[in-house]
C-alpha cells in the first residue's frame, strides 16, 4: 500500500493514495447511476442500494487509506473512536426509520436532512482554524459550508417541528424585514471573515457568531411559512444540505463529495421547482409570502350543509357503477388506509368499478399518499393520478373524499381571492354525488373555506375515517 | 480578483466538476412521476450525508492525547453524519419497498 508509484506536481503518490482515488470515482458513479434509477419506479429500490454502496465504500477506503498533508495514515486509535462514532448514528438511525409510522415520513426526512446540515456546519466550523490567513478562496468555501449547512440544519427542525405538529406558523408583517436584516447581517460577517487578513486564530470568535447567526436565521427563515409548503421547503433544504456538504468537498479537495454534494444540490433544485409546479405556486411566492393569512375568501354566502345517513351511504354506493376515492392526510392520520381497502374490495365484489384519485401533493409530501396506500395492499393500477382522472369525473357516480379538503377545493378555479388560486385539483364537484368524510366542520391544512361542502350534490358523514368506513363495510355486508 | 482567479487555477478540476455535476443533477431528475418525489428526496438527501467523509477526515487525523472541545464537536459530526447515511437510505428503502409487486 505504502509503494510509491510516482510523482504528480512534486508530491509523491502511493498504491494506497490511487485506490482511495480510484474508490472515490467508484463511489461517484454509484451515486450518479443510483440517483438515476431511484427515479423511475422499477428500479428505484435497487438505485437506493446502489448509492448507499457507493457510501459506504467511500466511507470504508476514507478510514483505511486517507492520509494527512503529513503522510500520515489514520491511527488505530483514531480507528476505534470513528467506528464507535458510526455504531451509535447507524444503530440510531436504522431504529428510527424502521421504527417511525408511515404517516410520519415526511418529518423524519426533514429530521435526517437536519443532521446533515449540522455535519456539514459542524466541519467547516472545525477546519476553519487550520486555513491559512489571507487565502481567500478556501476560507471562502469554509464559510459558505457553515452558512448553508447550520441554516439547513434549524431550518429543518423547523420545518420537522411543523409537520409533527409541535411548531405553529408564526407570521408578523415585521418578519420580512428582520429576516431581510438577518441575511444582510449574517453574510456580512460571512464576508468579513473571508476578507479579514487576521489568522483564523484570532477570528474564531467571529466563526462563531456566523454559526449562531446562521442558525437563528434558519428558525426565522422557515417559521413563517406556512405548514402546507413545508414539503416545498424540506426540498429545498435539502439541496442546502447537499451545497453544503459540496463546500466541505472542496475543503479536502475531495472530489466523491463535490460530486455528491453538487448532485443533490442541483437535484433538490429541480425536485423543488417540480413541487412548486405541482402546487401552481412559484418559489418566491412560497418563501416570502405566507399561506393562509387569514382574510381571504368567500365570507358570506356558504348555504347549508346536508349530512347522509350510514345506510343511504351505504346503498348509494353499493348501486353505483363508478366511484373514485379521494384520499387525504385524514385518511392517514386515522390509519383508515387498510379498511378503505377493503371496502373498496367489497364494492368490487359488488360489480362497482373503484379508483384512487390521487392528488400530487395529497398526504404531506408529494407521492406520500401512494405510499401509505400501497403499504394497505391498494393494486398500483387502482392509483390513478390528477390530470388522468380528471377528464373522466362526470362519470363518476360517487366521489369519496376522505380526508382530503384543500385538494377537492373549486376556490382553486373560480376565487381569485383565495390562496390556493392557480392550484390544480382534483374535480371531485363534477361527480354526480359526493360524500365527504370529515371529522368536524374544521377548516383544511391550509385553513381555507371549501364551498365544495356546501355543494348540493354534497353529503357529509361527520365523524372519524376509520370508524365511518368500517361502519360502512359493516352496513353494506349487510345488504 | 486576483485570488479569485489564482483559486480558479489551483482547483480548476473541481470547479468543472461542479458545473457538470449541476447538468447531471438536473437531467439525472427531470421527467420523475410525482409518485416518487418523496422516495426520491429521500434518497437524495441520504448521498447529502457524503458529508460523512469530512468528519472520518477530521476526526481520522484529530490529537487524541488531550481531550479537547473540538474532538467532542468532531465526533458529534460523525454521528450526525451517520444517522443521515443510514437513516436516510433506510428510510428511503422502506417507503419504496411498499411499491413492490406483492404476492396474490
Amino acid at each position: 500500500m505504502d509503494k510509491v508509484l510516482g510523482i504528480v506536481n512534486g508530491t509523491e503518490f502511493t498504491i494506497g493514495d490511487t485506490l482511495l482515488e480510484l474508490s472515490y470515482l467508484v463511489a461517484a458513479l454509484l451515486f450518479v447511476f443510483g440517483l438515476k434509477l431511484l427515479s423511475h419506479p422499477k428500479t428505484a429500490r435497487n438505485g437506493n442500494l446502489w448509492a448507499f454502496g457507493g457510501m459506504a465504500l467511500a466511507m470504508l477506503t476514507t478510514l483505511l487509506l486517507h492520509k494527512n498533508p503529513e503522510g500520515e495514515g489514520i491511527s488505530l486509535a483514531n480507528i476505534w473512536i470513528i467506528m464507535a462514532a458510526i455504531g451509535v448514528g447507524a444503530v440510531i438511525g436504522w431504529i428510527i426509520a424502521r421504527r417511525v409510522k408511515m404517516t410520519a415520513m415526511p418529518q423524519l426526512v426533514s429530521f435526517y436532512n437536519a443532521t446533515g446540515g449540522a455535519a456539514s456546519a459542524l466541519v467547516a466550523l472545525l477546519e476553519y482554524p487550520n486555513a491559512v490567513a489571507g487565502d481567500v478562496g478556501s476560507i471562502l468555501v469554509t464559510v459558505l459550508g457553515l452558512i448553508i449547512g447550520a441554516v439547513a440544519f434549524s431550518g429543518s427542525m423547523i420545518a420537522y417541528g411543523k409537520l409533527d405538529g409541535k411548531v405553529g406558523d408564526l407570521m408578523k408583517p415585521f418578519m420580512t424585514y428582520l429576516n431581510l436584516f438577518l441575511m444582510v447581517l449574517t453574510l456580512g460577517l460571512g464576508i468579513y471573515i473571508v476578507v479579514s487578513p487576521n489568522p483564523p486564530s484570532e477570528m474564531i470568535w467571529a466563526i462563531y457568531s456566523l454559526l449562531v447567526l446562521s442558525l437563528i436565521y434558519g428558525v426565522m427563515f422557515v417559521l413563517p411559512i406556512g405548514g402546507a409548503d413545508m414539503p416545498v421547503v424540506i426540498s429545498l433544504l435539502n439541496s442546502f444540505t447537499g451545497i453544503a456538504a459540496a463546500m466541505a468537498g472542496f475543503i479536502y479537495n475531495n472530489q466523491a463529495m463535490i460530486l455528491g454534494g453538487i448532485l443533490v444540490g442541483a437535484a433538490g433544485t429541480i425536485l423543488t421547482v417540480l413541487m412548486c409546479k405541482a402546487m401552481n405556486r412559484s418559489l418566491i411566492n412560497v418563501i416570502i409570502g405566507s399561506f393562509g393569512g387569514g382574510a381571504s375568501a368567500a365570507g358570506g354566502e356558504q348555504g347549508t350543509i346536508k349530512e347522509i345517513t350510514l345506510s343511504d351511504a351505504a346503498v348509494l354506493m353499493s348501486y353505483s357503477q363508478r366511484i373514485v376515492i379521494i384520499p387525504g392526510y385524514g385518511l392517514a392520520v386515522a390509519q383508515a388506509q387498510h379498511i378503505a381497502q377493503e371496502l373498496d374490495q367489497l364494492l368490487e365484489s359488488k360489480g362497482v368499478d373503484v379508483k384512487y384519485a390521487i392528488h400530487p401533493v395529497a398526504g404531506r409530501m408529494p407521492g406520500h399518499m401512494n405510499v401509505l396506500l400501497a403499504e394497505a395492499d391498494v393494486p398500483y393500477e387502482k392509483l390513478v393520478e390528477m390530470d388522468d382522472i380528471n377528464p373522466d369525473m362526470p362519470n363518476v357516480d360517487v366521489a369519496i373524499v376522505v380526508g382530503a379538503n384543500d385538494v377537492v377545493n373549486p376556490a382553486a378555479y373560480d376565487d381569485p381571492g383565495s390562496p390556493i388560486y392557480g392550484m390544480p385539483i382534483i374535480d371531485a364537484h363534477l361527480a354526480k354525488n359526493i360524500i365527504i368524510m370529515k371529522r368536524g366542520m374544521g377548516k383544511g391544512y391550509a385553513g381555507i373555506e371549501n364551498k365544495l361542502f356546501f355543494n348540493e350534490k354534497t353529503r357529509m358523514l361527520f365523524g372519524d375515517a376509520k370508524s365511518s368506513i368500517q361502519k360502512l363495510v359493516a352496513e353494506i355486508k349487510t345488504m | 480578483m486576483e485570488h479569485i482567479l489564482q483559486y480558479f487555477f489551483e482547483y480548476k478540476e473541481a470547479i468543472f466538476i461542479i458545473a457538470l455535476s449541476i447538468f447531471l443533477g438536473i437531467e439525472v431528475i427531470s421527467n420523475v412521476p410525482a409518485v416518487l418525489h418523496t422516495p426520491l428526496m429521500s434518497g437524495a438527501n441520504a448521498i447529502s450525508g457524503v458529508i460523512i467523509i469530512g468528519g472520518i477526515i477530521l476526526v481520522g487525523h484529530a490529537d487524541l492525547s488531550r481531550f479537547s472541545l473540538d474532538l467532542v464537536l468532531g465526533i458529534l459530526a460523525l454521528i450526525f453524519g451517520t444517522l443521515n447515511v443510514v437513516g436516510g437510505f433506510a428510510v428511503t428503502d422502506r417507503m419504496l419497498e411498499m411499491f413492490k409487486k406483492k404476492k396474490k
